[in-house]
């Protein structure tokens, strides 16, 4: 499994469309994917309702982990972009 | 019988009248321990199948609507495709559990979890709700929960909106929406604006409307007046629509018709007003009230609390004007640890604004450092007035004050105190600029404690009495700018009256401020003159209103 630490950019948080846009491409991916605050528990990253429940705001940082690199790359670019 | 005014807070402006819609009746809640015949595999199949066709629904509504909607209909068709609440669904189901009770549990386990986490959040609550309530109709065989295709226009009437219930709505068909819960972040706050149609949220009362009971709601002022006079609904339906087109079209600086600018300026009472002020096209802050900081506590707050509240307001308005009133404490804002020396009999006339302050000169002088450190970093130019000012003495203190904590901005005055409008002269000659406190010196003039409900009558701003002190005191500043800061700016029509006295800006609650910039932007200074002086030929606040409006031409056109 692979790993990855990034900042979420967005305003909102990982809430609302970056949220949305998220889960849509953690679902994607074939194996597990979690996310998880720094130091938290991990969630099921395909699951709108657990990422939400992390209530993760903008400025924090995210563990991100996954079977495959290329799953990462699109997670962690989302979770950077300022939209 | 007529039934009492609801009042809640206005999220979205405009006038709606109309029948009220008052949405279905809620989808039941499955019975606790209902339990399925054995065919767990059945069971959870029905619940799968209802789950997709909700998300599917949501889909194409989202699709259908597009806009900010769309997005929200999105997320909520995820949340019905969810993996995680799919597994608890099916493990309740093979515990026994039926579908319908089954989708609910596992619902609420996440509706917990949401509720249980911040402001943000709680708004997703409706959602998730929404989502539930839809599978769960599709389980049950009864109606969505929504409003029916085809009825007449409307005032939508809920306990709370969900997103699928307002996503389709035609704007034509919806009068205004009134809800008992909701905040003006919740959807239905988000999507009225969005739709342009007016709305009124947390308005005790509103899900007890009978449907078709014609209701004038106030998306300004946030009434909703059931069974109101047919002739003061049917003004006020018109002159809402032309205003609201008058709005929209009216933008930029405030100015006159003739082109004399009048900078128009936010009343703010911290940071969080702040994006209301700039949405409503603020220049800047003619009354940033720093009471907040200091109520509620024992002792002050410290130098780098002040430092970022005022630097966070300054920062909002690069280039523009921000006028600071330092702290109003005493009368009917007591505070812990600035104690009025005896008990007062009459608070109003006692030891408040600057009086306070020059007993407690660290009090002031720290809060005047703060305002100096916070100016120094932002391109915004600070003002600082002190409430309160009776004549030059106290004027000259106070502006040596702020020259000895190093604010190098304009230092100016309150006019509340009759007194200080008399000697007006007096004090511009010590101070940079006037800012007009109409309640005060409202209540002042008039002898009427703003504090009693029964002397109302007097605590008009209207009255000719205060329209000659607002004239003695543009008269007294000496060319020095002389701004009105209380209620009466954000009046439309005394708002042309007051710049026609020679008030050279006016700040207001920010809603306030699209429709005295559309009234400015109507009539001619000159007009402005006239309507001026009218109203004080006038003897009565009313005779002083109707006289002021013969002179503004379009206020009739546009029912101001």
């Amino acid at each position: 499994m692979a790993q990855r630490t990034v900042t979420v950019a967005a305003e909102v948080g990982l809430h609302a469309r970056p949220a949305a846009l998220f889960v849509q491409a953690a679902a994607k991916a074939s194996g597990d994917v979690t996310v998880a605050k720094s130091g938290g528990d991990p969630v099921n990253a395909k699951s709108i309702l657990a990422v939400l429940g992390l209530d993760v705001r903008h400025g924090e940082e995210i563990v991100l982990t996954a079977a495959d690199d290329t799953v990462l790359d699109a997670l962690a670019d989302l979770a950077r972009s300022a939209e | 019988m007529t039934s009492p005014d609801l009042h809640g807070t206005p999220v979205s402006p405009g006038i709606g009248y109309g029948p009220v819609l008052t949405l279905a009746a809620a989808v039941p809640v499955p019975p606790e321990g209902e339990r399925h015949t054995g065919d767990a595999d059945a069971e959870l199949a029905r619940a799968t199948a209802a789950l997709a066709a909700t998300a599917d629904t949501l889909d194409a509504r989202g699709e259908q609507a597009g806009g900010p909607a769309r997005d929200v209909l999105a997320a909520q068709a995820l949340m019905a495709r969810d993996p995680s609440l799919a597994d608890d669904v099916a493990a309740r189901i093979r515990k026994g559990s039926a579908a319908p009770r089954a989708v609910y549990d596992a619902f609420g386990a996440f509706r917990d979890l949401l509720a249980s986490a911040g402001e943000y959040l709680a708004g997703r609550v409706a959602d998730l709700d929404d989502v539930r309530d839809r599978t769960i109709a599709d389980l049950l065989g009864v109606p969505m929960p929504g409003v029916p295709e085809g009825a007449d226009p409307f005032v939508l009437a809920a306990r709370d909106l969900a997103p699928a219930d307002t996503a389709l709505l035609d704007p034509a068909r919806v009068l205004a929406f009134v809800t008992e819960q909701g905040g003006p972040t919740s959807h239905t706050a988000i999507i009225a604006r969005a739709m342009g149609v007016p709305a009124v949220v947390a308005c005790p009362g509103a899900a007890d409307l009978a449907t078709g009971t014609l209701v004038l709601v106030d998306g300004a002022t946030g009434l909703v007046r059931p069974d109101p006079d047919p002739a003061e609904a049917e003004r006020a339906r018109a002159a809402g629509l032309a205003l609201r087109a008058a709005a929209a079209e009216t933008t930029g600086p405030g100015r006159t018709s003739d082109g004399r600018e009048v900078p128009l300026l936010a009343n703010v009472g911290g940071p969080k007003d702040v994006p209301k002020a700039v949405e409503n096209g603020a220049q800047g802050v003619g009354l940033y009230r720093t009471e907040f900081l200091f109520l509620d506590r024992a002792t002050a707050p410290s130098d780098d609390e002040q430092v970022e509240a005022y630097a966070r307001v300054l920062n909002a308005f690069p280039g523009g004007k921000v006028v600071v009133r330092v702290l109003d404490a005493g009368a009917d804002k007591p505070l812990a640890f600035l104690p009025a020396p005896d008990t007062e009999p009459n608070p109003a006339l006692g030891v408040r604004g600057a009086r306070m302050l020059e007993r407690h000169p660290d009090v002031l002088d720290g809060q005047l450092r703060a305002l100096a450190r916070a100016a120094s970093g932002a391109s915004a130019k600070l003002a600082v007035m002190a409430p309160m000012i009776t004549d030059a003495d106290e004027t000259r203190r106070f502006v040596a004050a702020c020259r000895a904590a190093g604010l190098d901005g304009e230092a100016g005055v309150m006019v509340e105190v009759p007194a200080a409008a008399l000697r007006a002269a007096d004090l511009a000659a010590e101070a940079d600029f006037f800012s007009i406190g109409t309640n005060d010196l409202t209540q002042y003039a008039c002898a009427a404690d703003r504090e009693v409900g029964a002397l109302n009558r007097l605590q008009d701003p209207w009255r000719p009495a205060v329209l000659d002190l607002v004239a003695l005191t543009a008269s007294g500043a000496g060319g020095k700018s002389v701004g009105v800061c209380g209620e009466a700016a954000a009046d439309p029509v005394l708002a042309c009256v007051l710049v026609g006295l020679g008030v050279t800006s006016l700040s207001m609650g920010a809603a306030s401020l699209p429709l005295v910039r559309v009234a400015l932007a109507r009539h001619t200074y000159d007009q402005c003159v006239r309507a001026a002086a009218a109203a004080r030929a006038a003897t009565t606040p009313e005779t002083a209103r109707t006289a002021a409006r013969a002179e503004l031409p379009a206020t009739a056109e546009l029912g101001l």
